[in-house]
């Protein structure tokens, strides 16, 4: 058994024969086997927690699989840790990013080589950096500091970075989860014509069927540890996907869309503010929010959506302009929410909605801790009628976790997905304000919570849904409004709606 | 139809052991920590060529064998219960506020100019007075720190730390100034307070009322945070801001009011120390229970009913000092040295929470 030994130049291919992992008695991997080879797309589907990480991570020598060998360019490697897998040029790119933020993307490179010097002399740094870039497909300013970007060029910036280390095998997890349609076509079409030139193999975990079916050559799909099917992407359809991630063929949500033409109840007129960075102007006039619609609120992502968020939150400063809630100014405080019925799904709950250290029981309390049916707030905090809200929200929103008690932050991310949307729609609601709700989660909990927005909207909820993912917008909305660089470029009703158009504007071309 | 799947879903009436382990890991790992700092302790005592065994039989002895030293140890603790809440109430929101020193000091010297207002009162008048005037400056202390916070941003360790040094600077000008007895000669002080307006000793147990105000402080701060929305609510913005924002909670007020109680209570430190031990505000005010108050506060994990065990062992700790200067032939620093090991003991241990499988349910959960 070789230890250590030089990958030949360019693509190599790589293979995981009958990979086991069991934590405890728990079998997160059964038995699987899976070859991407060389300079090939491969594509590894399925649902959360059907094992497609824990693969990668025994790939890539997080974990020592409990039997099973690995394949790197047909020779037996035995993956002890993440640095044989490195020094063996294989990397990872993962759903959420790794940079460091207040670094630029120059000193994100260097200081990630395992050979960077003590003292970095910046000038031949710089000047290698161009020359590496100049031969990429892509590229990003490389003087901003990362959390300045936006998060399609962060992930552009991941994957130079893997480039730049050497990589020639990638494994991408969920890259375009934070993609715009346009962004992730690119990225990922640099991707595939790197391994059409056979530099690069790529195995990427994905929940995107169109990605798929336009990038991958060959795919696997797992299901519960266990491999379920595969082959080449030519041969399937995604129905056939589908019905091998689900175990059936999915049935397509027939989705009744009752016609509740509501008053205006939301209105955003004259609105300013600055942006995250401080330096862009964000502002919002003529959004008119009615009950019993979802509008839709499409951009490329970084166009003001997040500040959009955090203005109707009342977490940013408004600079002028008032935001106008069945008639009166709303500054988003506890007593307003609640006198108004509004509620909220944040993107990102865990970061944004959840208090990460208090159990799932205390987090689904969240709106009703400091309710006893009285117009003021109550003192005392009722831990009886806390357990009995928490049971009747998990089993009705089906939250899987081992007990109420248990901290939200062992949850899945699907489960914390419902845990926040059970505890925002459960009770009285008028407005509903959403970002981002799908974020990285599987087929079946992006189902599940389509289906409750739309439930809301028939009951007569005035849904403002902010997503960066079009399909999703086309899918839901009933009329669609387009973001780009702080204001509202573009209003259409769903009917007209046309994706080429509202591309153009998406893209800035107003 | 939910109540008949709810034992399903998940067995709420699950094995004790899985409720209980959980909440075992905020008792094992302090207790580890302190262990871990003792024994660190311990190699600097044989390094310096002492015997650790000597020490900590000392340190028995002088802070816990006897009424004697219990007394000694009690004497110690009540400053510590106040200055520790007034760490841990304002760290439920994710606050590290370490200048509690400042407003003790502050509330000392409050209390003991009022005191001398007030002579002739009748004392229970003139005591609360006292009270009063100590707690409004350390309200006035602490909360704008978590005011600087709120609207400036400032970082609250950094401005409370440089507060308490501004504290004490101003805490000496005043009382070798304008406040300062002439009688006073060696060491400055404010005028002495009368009789009337000295706090005797409980019955039986020979500490001061002190120590049973911060007792019941500690278990009134303990039904703040766990039984009371408001206590539910600052633990939401403690945990993520972000989310608390979202759901509309006052994050501002509740950090000015939180930064505010816990500066009352570190006045109400100055307060006793000034009207039970010292009888006037002087030099010994600055005696560092602030500095020990916020080891206190960690090693209990900023729970307020914790800090009631914690600081009568850190009050013996304190007690020992003199002993351990005499009979040991170590400096009196000797204590501040084991407590600094004890207090990166705890830090460090603050990276190991929720390592470790045995503390979740799942692990005890029969699959």
């Amino acid at each position: 058994m070789s230890r250590r030994f030089k990958t030949p130049q360019g693509a190599f291919s790589v293979e995981a024969l009958g990979m086991t992992m069991r934590f405890g008695d728990f079998t997160a991997l059964d038995d699987v086997s899976i070859k991407i080879e060389a300079g090939s797309f491969h594509a590894l589907l399925g649902e959360n927690g059907a094992g497609k990480s824990t693969i990668v991570k025994a790939i890539m020598g997080f974990y020592r699989a409990t039997a099973g060998t690995v394949l790197v360019a047909d020779r037996e490697v035995e993956m002890t840790d993440p640095k044989v897998a490195q020094s063996l040029g294989l990397g990872m790119v993962y759903q959420h990013f790794t940079l460091v933020p207040s670094l630029t993307a120059a000193e994100n490179l260097v200081i990630s080589r395992a050979d960077a010097p003590a003292i970095i002399n910046w000038k031949t740094e710089r000047a290698a950096l161009e020359a590496f870039l100049a031969r990429m497909p892509f590229s990003v300013p490389l003087d901003q500091p990362v959390n300045r970007l936006a998060a399609g060029e962060k992930q552009k910036l991941e994957i130079l970075k893997q480039l730049y280390l050497g990589h020639r095998f990638l494994i991408l997890d969920e890259p375009t989860s934070v993609l715009t349609p346009a962004e992730a076509d690119e990225v990922l079409g640099h991707v595939r014509a790197l391994t059409r030139a056979g530099e690069l193999t790529v195995l990427m975990i994905t929940h995107k069927f169109r990605e798929v079916m336009a990038f991958a050559d060959d795919l696997t799909v797992l299901r519960r540890g266990k491999r379920v099917g595969g082959g080449k992407v030519a041969d399937l359809t995604p129905a056939d996907m589908a019905a091998m991630m689900m175990g059936e063929a999915p049935t397509p949500s027939n989705r009744q869309r009752a016609t509740v033409s509501g008053k205006v109840v939301l209105q955003l007129d004259g609105v300013r503010a600055m942006d995250r960075s401080g330096l862009k102007p964000i502002a919002i006039d003529g959004v008119a929010l009615r009950a019993g619609e979802i509008l839709g609120v499409a951009g490329v992502s970084g166009n003001g959506q997040m500040e959009l968020m955090e203005i109707l939150t009342g977490q940013r400063h408004l600079s002028s302009g008032k935001i106008i809630l069945n008639g009166a100014p709303y500054t988003a405080t506890r007593a307003q929410a609640k006198q108004h019925k509004v509620r909220y799904l944040p993107e990102e709950p865990m970061r944004n909605a959840c208090a990460p250290r208090m159990s799932v029981a205390e987090n689904l309390a969240f709106r009703s801790f400091d309710e006893n049916g009285g117009e003021k707030p109550a003192f005392w905090k009722d831990s009886t009628a806390m357990a009995r809200n928490a049971d009747s929200l998990i089993s009705a929103f089906n939250v899987k976790t081992s007990s109420p008690s248990a901290r939200i932050s062992s949850l899945s991310g699907g489960n914390v997905q419902r845990a926040v949307l059970a505890r925002e729609l459960t009770g009285n609601v008028e407005v509903l304000i959403v970002s981002n709700p799908c974020f990285g989660l599987d087929f079946s909990a992006v189902a599940t919570i389509r289906d409750r927005l739309v439930e809301a909207r028939n009951r007569g909820v005035a849904i403002l849904l902010i997503s960066e993912d079009l399909d999703e917008i086309m899918e839901l909305s009933d009329r669609i409004i387009v973001m780009s660089e702080g204001h509202i470029a573009f209003e259409t009703p769903i009917a007209t709606a046309n994706v080429a158009e509202i591309g153009h504007y998406m893209a800035g071309h107003a | 139809m939910a109540n008949v799947e709810q034992p399903v879903a998940h067995p709420s009436g699950a094995s004790t052991i899985s409720v209980l382990m959980p909440r075992a890991e905020g008792l094992v790992i302090p207790f580890a920590a302190l262990l871990a700092g003792s024994l660190a302790f311990s190699l600097f005592l044989l390094l310096v060529g002492k015997s650790p065994v000597t020490f900590f039989g000392l340190v028995w002895m002088a802070g816990f064998s006897t009424a004697f030293s219990w007394q000694n140890t009690l004497s110690q603790v009540a400053p510590l219960l106040f200055a520790a809440l007034c760490v841990a109430l304002p760290a439920r929101l994710g606050l590290v506020v370490i200048g509690g020193e400042g407003a003790i000091v502050l509330g000392g010297l409050a209390a003991g100019v009022a005191g001398t207002q007030a002579t002739g009162w009748p004392p229970a008048a003139g005591l609360g007075f006292m009270a009063l005037c100590a707690m409004a400056l350390g309200v006035g202390w602490i909360a704008s720190i978590g005011a600087l916070r709120i609207k400036r941003g400032v970082n609250e360790t950094i401005a409370s730390l440089l507060m308490a040094y501004i504290a004490i600077a101003l805490f000496n000008h005043l009382v070798e100034g304008p406040f300062r007895d002439p009688a006073s000669l060696n060491k400055p002080s404010t005028l002495p307070l009368t009789e009337g307006l000295r706090i005797g000793e409980m019955p039986l147990i020979s500490a001061h009322w002190g120590v049973l105000v911060g007792i019941l402080a500690c278990i009134a701060c303990w039904v703040l945070i766990e039984r009371t929305t408001l206590g539910f609510a600052a633990r939401i913005a403690g945990d993520n801001l972000r989310a608390a924002q979202v759901q509309g909670l006052p994050v501002g007020r509740l950090v000015v009011g939180f930064t505010a109680l816990g500066g009352a209570f570190a006045g109400l430190a100055g307060f006793f120390e000034v009207a039970a031990v010292h009888g006037s505000a002087n030099g010994s005010l600055i005696a560092g229970y602030g500095y020990t108050g916020i080891l206190v506060a960690f090693l209990a994990r900023h729970n307020p009913l914790a800090i009631i065990p914690v600081a009568i062992l850190l009050g013996g700790f304190a007690a020992s000092s003199g002993l351990i200067q005499r009979r040991m032939d170590l400096p009196d620093a000797t204590i501040l040295v084991f407590q600094g090991m004890i207090f990166v003991a705890i830090l460090l241990s603050e990276t190991v929470y929720g390592r470790f499988k045995i503390f979740t349910p799942a692990y005890w959960e029969v699959r």
